[in-house]
């Protein structure tokens, strides 16, 4: 209990994966909360990478956390400039409301 | 004493992971999602990642963080509207969350490592090299092309980003510099005679 292994990690990453997963399903309707569960996804995954990492010293899942970090600070600005435009266009974030595609 | 700041930062960032969740005011909600990235970091700190740990704070506390909140506060939407269905998905979301959860917790009490994974690190740490120095003497030899890719993939956000919230109004007077300093003394002023008692 008192010597903090691998095991450790992986249920704390899992607890913070199960509540990004649940945060997308409880907000159904708040687009701007589904994002911010998708962040924290992407952190548990993160600690999950840089625990193994830890316990295998090996630096190359800390690149591959430094990648995902980069893909997840794209993936949130391109979300919230979507988001905006479409705030811009109908007024309304709501996901129930963006259920038109044209093109 | 690692043990005693493990369970800190982890129940602490547990907790803000829910308030996220649970918040009726989105602000609050990323205001906590902060707090659950500082104590992200505090843990990868603790797991020796140096500097994922800065960048964890300086990418996202620094930026997207606050990226959110300004696209939060900037919106003037009816949030109490957008919380309408939260009972209504309430059961479903529990049912997900604690099957996804058994699921996990199976995996990582009942997971063992193969024997040979210790013959297959590709990159082992240097004791007497800096976690940020071993990182980028790898991220610059051995992953420059993923590192190159992965600029590229912001770049692109970047641009997408402008196009996609940039927008002209028409009717609107601007300076254009490069006209006002194209202008000459020929091409501005024109000399007329005026006869006398008669205007132009």
């Amino acid at each position: 209990m008192l010597t903090i292994g691998l095991t450790h990690y992986l249920v704390v990453a899992a607890i913070l994966f199960t509540l990004g997963v649940a945060g997308i399903i409880l907000n159904r309707k708040n687009i701007i909360v589904i994002l911010m569960s998708i962040e924290l996804i992407l952190l548990s995954v993160n600690l999950n990478f840089v625990a193994f990492s830890q316990s295998l010293s090996d630096l190359t899942g800390q690149v591959f956390a430094l990648f995902v970090l980069t893909v997840a600070a794209a993936e949130a600005a391109i979300g919230l400039a979507i988001l905006v435009a479409f705030y811009r266009n109908r007024g309304t974030i709501s996901v129930e409301d963006i259920n038109s595609l044209k093109g | 004493m690692q043990a005693v700041f493990f369970y800190l930062f982890a129940t602490t960032m547990i907790a803000s992971a829910g308030v996220v969740i649970f918040a009726r005011n989105p602000v609050h909600s990323v205001l906590f999602l902060i707090l659950a990235f500082c104590n992200g970091a505090g843990l990868f700190l603790l797991a020796g990642a140096e500097f994922l740990a800065m960048i964890l704070i300086v990418v996202y506390v620094g930026a997207v963080a606050v990226l959110f909140l300004f696209v939060v506060m900037m919106l003037d939407v009816d949030f109490a509207e957008l919380k309408q269905g939260f009972i209504k998905y309430l059961p479903v979301g529990v049912a997900v969350g604690v099957v996804v959860l058994a699921e996990l917790g199976m995996v990582a009490i009942g997971w063992s490592s193969a024997p040979s994974a210790a013959d297959a690190v590709a990159n082992p740490m240097i004791p007497q090299m800096s976690n940020t120095a071993a990182l980028g003497q790898i991220l610059y030899t051995k992953y420059v092309i993923f590192f190159q890719a992965s600029a590229l993939v912001l770049l692109t956000a970047m641009i997408g980003a402008i196009v996609l919230t940039l927008h002209h109004k028409p009717n609107i007077k601007r300076q254009k510099i490069e006209e006002q300093n194209a202008r000459t003394r020929e091409n501005v002023i024109e000399i007329k005679k005026v006869p006398f008692r008669t205007g132009v």
